[in-house]
């Protein structure tokens, strides 16, 4: 176990180790970041001296630690356009994200798990068709034009909800929550269904289609043949084993919700860090841009690690394969 | 109904079961008859395709769409069991007929421990508590020949060999005490050298249990060790049935006689060994008559025209072919 | 019915009869194939088939701006959908927001399949380490969404081209960026046919006699993978269009003066809450018709090459 996670972690530095660099050359290479510190009147001599300052005469793979080192220490300078701390920007932003990621996360699993386990039992029934066709539907219709829809329903024209901004929050330390007030909670509905409403989808169909290969196993067949009942054999033995595969994509799904918040927040105007993303790419504030890179990466590396830990537990082919190959279990 | 005494086990009466497909329905299985006596072995053999699996399933149930039973009766203990509703037909389903998978590899599930997938099995058809199931599933891995089983019950299949696990499967089918099983290629996924012992150890504990078996292979071998009477399917039709030693010494269909043709018959001088030519028909072009009359060397005009029916060849021995519908065998040297 | 499947063959040619009759036996298939086409001519012939320019500044009329879809109160005939805030006809900026849409997408699959395809039959022929460098690429790059890659590389051009030179090239930024965001899944594919063929007798009696390496890969693995490919790409162009359309929405797609679906539905949604929808919604049910006409075609081609799902 300990070999294997050591294995995982060990992979999760390279990648990051990766971004980092994609992240660095941005920041290094992309546009002059003294530049983007000074003004217009500042002498050359004066530009000169700042560089040697900051270091950006040093060697390449200095300047690539000093930008490493302090990025795992979450100092990743200043941001052209707010001449603030990007790290405390992003500070700033994270619980909203964080929030509005959780909640589409939660409303997409509960409810797309039991529609594609039921799409796959009731496989030629008209309301699974239906369900079917309106996943297609929704996998066709672009996040923000939901987005778009559900303002203009149930902002504009019903006015029951908050079209934009995360309603009143309540400071918890350094977090700020919505969940805590009645119009953080109204607020966060469409963002959160808005979000979930893709992965949904995904998640359903990618049930649906595991549970059909799963059904379609000799071991269901024998389960049958044994004469189990058939809930015993959908929900315990079917489901079970559609769980395994279905839990590495879903965990990666996850991930990708945050990186999708961008386009929710986007529509919502939620105070996010996909706000301040997209925001970073229309000015070009590079050190903005670099820090999100590399937290999104750090995400997908932790979510990914505890989707391998989790795979490991659940499967017991996986444990016996590390078992015999490492000499214990 | 007779008596239970005179009723055998099983009986399928004149059987057709079709498949849907884009090209119209096709016939997997056609006006096929048999019974198992109870204790008996009856083996089902012919080539792949030739119907015998989807006849097995049939049997538990288990034919899935678009396959269906088109006609024809299934009487199990005197009771039709064709087209029961789902909940009777579980119900019957590892209670009363017991199942023997071909792949061990697969039949098992790979995230329930064995012992936990015999534990839910007894429990689902007997009405016992968690740890009167636990010893008795440990007393049947033991008479399965499971070394050690205190261990293995907590073992997950791919712990096991894949002989082991074909010895679990058969606990699995035996472990609500059916009074038939239905093996379907029992040994065929498994190696060559263990074989021969799952046959006996299936023979052995369907005996002393009193259990009636259909056995399912394509393997004459397996037949001749294990089957008391044998059935031989051709094309979705049983081309010749009869008692093992009887059809597997002295075939009469000249299909059977392919068969057993690359083993040459113990005592007789023969000049060469009978090859079957050509290979069998698809489902959807199986010719009208007798479907084996493109590749039979006795093919006589009739033979193209119309379907033979079974004819008592000997005691308890019929075979479906013209060559003995009206006269006795001739033109066979 | 296994026994009556598997005798077919697994692999079937790209385009056969039976494809054919297949298809023409799926009214659902039928149907999006007509709307997809249906889009692509629109597209195609948009100077002739809108019955605007709505480019033409001299045709313009400010005083047409924000007039409702003919049908409603204060419509007017000459604009069916409605105008915009500048007067332009809704109808014909749809049309030609379709022709920049569907021009985006084709040419970010085509860019796609051309670095995609070329990758897979490398990785999968060569092996080894050329085959774990490339994975490893698309391993990576394939655990962040496209969406996220094209932004990247959105904001990454933004930061090295000059600021005027940025709106004359969007479009061929946005065309690298969707492109390059959605090779992996054609190498990935590609490469898995590849392994496949390459341990055939045909393909290994070809490398005996001597045939070039990259004469095998064009000549006997790649047509084997051109059913796959084509599914994806059907599939991808679906993508490719919202995320063409989602970048354009961000305010970091094409340009404003060359307005895609996105565009449109960007400046529209500006409009929504003062009650002037059809700006908005009307773009975005082109935009929804049309991914799911393709969403659909891309589903129904994927069932009907895949004979094990019938």
């Amino acid at each position: 176990m300990l070999a294997f996670v050591l294995r995982r972690l060990a992979q999760a530095l390279l990648v990051m180790l990766t971004v980092g660099l994609i992240a660095f050359a941005l920041f290094r290479y992309v546009g002059d970041p003294i530049n983007n510190l000074v003004g217009q009147e500042t002498s050359l001599a004066e530009r000169e001296a700042l560089r040697e300052r900051l270091g950006l005469n040093d060697p390449f793979f200095v300047q690539y630690a000093r930008f490493l080192a302090n990025a795992a220490r979450g100092d990743f300078g200043f941001s052209y356009i707010y001449r603030r701390p990007v790290a405390e920007l992003i500070a700033e932003r994270l619980p909203a994200t964080l929030e509005l990621s959780f909640a589409a996360a939660l409303l997409a699993l509960l409810v797309g798990i039991p529609m594609g386990v039921y799409t796959a039992l009731r496989r030629r029934g008209v309301l699974a068709q239906g369900f079917m066709m309106v996943s297609l539907v929704g996998v066709s219709i672009p996040t923000f034009l939901i987005g778009i829809l559900l303002i203009l329903v149930f902002g504009v024209l019903l006015r029951w909800l908050p079209t934009f901004g995360r309603g009143e929050v309540v400071e918890l330390g350094w977090w700020t929550t919505g969940l805590l007030t009645v119009s953080g909670l109204k607020a966060l509905i469409m963002p959160a269904v808005t979000l979930a409403l893709f992965q949904m989808t995904l998640i359903m169909r990618l049930v649906r289609a595991e549970m059909l290969e799963v059904l379609r196993t000799d071991y269901i067949r024998f389960a049958r043949a044994r004469g189990l009942k058939s809930r015993t054999i959908h929900f315990g033995h079917a489901l079970k084993n559609t769980l395994v595969p279905v839990m590495t994509i879903t965990g990666l799904q996850l991930g990708s919700i945050i990186a999708f918040a961008i386009i929710t927040e986007s529509v919502f105007q939620w105070p996010g860090m996909g706000l301040l993303f997209v925001q970073a790419i229309n000015e070009v504030d590079i050190p903005v841009m670099a820090a999100y890179l590399m937290l999104i990466a750090l995400f997908f590396v932790i979510i990914n690690l505890v989707v391998d830990i989790l795979y490991y537990l659940v499967d017991p082919r996986l444990r016996a394969d590390r078992a015999v190959a490492h000499g214990h279990g | 109904m007779t008596a239970v005494g005179a009723e055998p086990l099983l009986r399928v009466e004149d059987l057709r079961i079709v498949f849907a497909s884009r090209r119209g329905e096709l016939v997997a299985v056609d006006g096929v008859s048999f019974a198992i006596a109870r204790g008996e072995v009856l083996g089902l053999v012919g080539e792949s395709g030739a119907g015998k699996s989807v006849t097995g399933a049939a049997i538990i149930g288990l034919l899935d769409p678009p396959g269906r039973i088109a006609g024809g009766r299934i009487l199990f203990e005197g009771a039709r069991i064709d087209h029961l509703p789902e909940e009777e037909l579980r119900r019957l389903r590892g209670r009363r007929i017991g199942a023997v998978f071909q792949d061990p590899l697969t039949a098992l599930n790979p995230l329930y421990t064995i012992g936990r997938q015999l534990v839910e099995t007894m429990r689902t058809h007997l009405d016992i508590g968690a740890a009167e199931a636990r010893g008795r599933a440990l007393r049947l891995l033991k008479e399965v020949g499971i070394p050690a089983a205190e261990r293995r019950f907590d073992a997950y299949p791919h712990e096991l060999s894949g002989g082991m696990r074909q010895r679990v499967v058969i606990a699995l089918a035996l472990a609500a005490d059916p009074a038939l099983v239905i093996a379907d290629e029992p040994t065929t996924a498994l190696d060559v050298s263990i074989q021969a012992q799952i046959i006996a150890l299936l023979k052995r504990l369907c005996q002393e249990r009193g259990t009636a078996v259909l056995l399912i292979t394509h393997d004459m071998g397996v037949i001749a060790g294990a089957a008391d009477r044998v059935a031989v399917m051709y094309a979705g039709r049983i081309v010749e049935i009869g008692p093992v030693a009887e059809v597997l010494l002295a075939p009469k269909h000249p299909y059977t006689v392919g068969l057993m043709g690359s083993i040459p018959p113990l005592g007789r001088k023969v000049e060469r060994l009978m090859q079957i030519e050509g290979s069998m028909p698809r489902l959807h072009e199986i010719p009208p008559g007798c479907a084996f009359h493109p590749r039979c060397p006795h093919m006589r005009p009739r033979c193209r025209e119309a379907r033979p029916e079974p004819v008592t060849v000997g005691p308890g021995h019929h075979a479906a072919c013209w060559l003995f519908a009206e006269e006795g065998p001739d033109g066979r040297a | 019915m296994a026994e009556a499947s598997t005798r077919r063959s697994r692999r079937r040619p790209v385009l056969d009869n039976e494809l054919l009759e297949d298809f023409l036996h799926a009214p659902v298939a039928v149907l999006a194939a007509v709307i997809t086409l249906g889009f692509f001519l629109a597209a195609l012939f948009a100077p002739w088939v809108a019955p605007h320019d709505p480019f033409d500044l001299a045709a313009v009329n400010l005083l047409d701006a924000l007039l409702p879809p003919a049908w409603l109160e204060g419509g007017d005939g000459r604009f069916p959908l409605g105008t915009d805030d500048q007067g332009r006809d809704v109808l014909s900026t749809i049309i030609y927001g379709a022709r920049i849409s569907l021009g985006v997408g084709v040419a970010s699959v085509l860019l796609a399949i051309a670095i995609g395809v070329p990758l897979g039959l490398v990785a999968g022929y060569a092996g080894g380490r050329v085959d774990a460098v490339i994975m490893r690429i698309a391993d990576v790059q394939l655990s962040f969404p496209a969406i996220l890659i094209a932004l990247l590389i959105d904001g990454v051009a933004r930061g090295l081209l000059p600021r005027e030179l940025h709106d004359e090239l969007a479009i061929y930024v946005l065309i690298f960026a969707i492109g390059v965001s959605g090779w992996v899944q054609y190498a990935r594919t590609v490469r898995g046919s590849t392994l496949v063929e390459r341990r055939k007798e045909y393909v290994q009696a070809a490398r005996l006699i001597g045939v070039s390496a990259p004469a095998i890969m064009l000549r006997h693995i790649l047509p084997n993978v051109l059913g796959p490919v084509l599914v994806i790409a059907t599939i991808h162009l679906a993508l490719a269009i919202i995320t063409e359309a989602t970048l354009s929405f961000l305010g970091v797609g094409v340009p404003p003066t060359q307005p895609s679906l996105g565009t449109l539905i960007r400046i529209g949604n500006d409009y929504l809450f003062s009650g002037e929808w059809w700006i908005t919604i009307f773009p975005g049910a082109a935009l929804a018709i049309l991914v799911l006409a393709v969403n659909l075609l891309g589903d129904w081609l994927r069932d009907a090459l895949n004979p094990r799902l019938r």
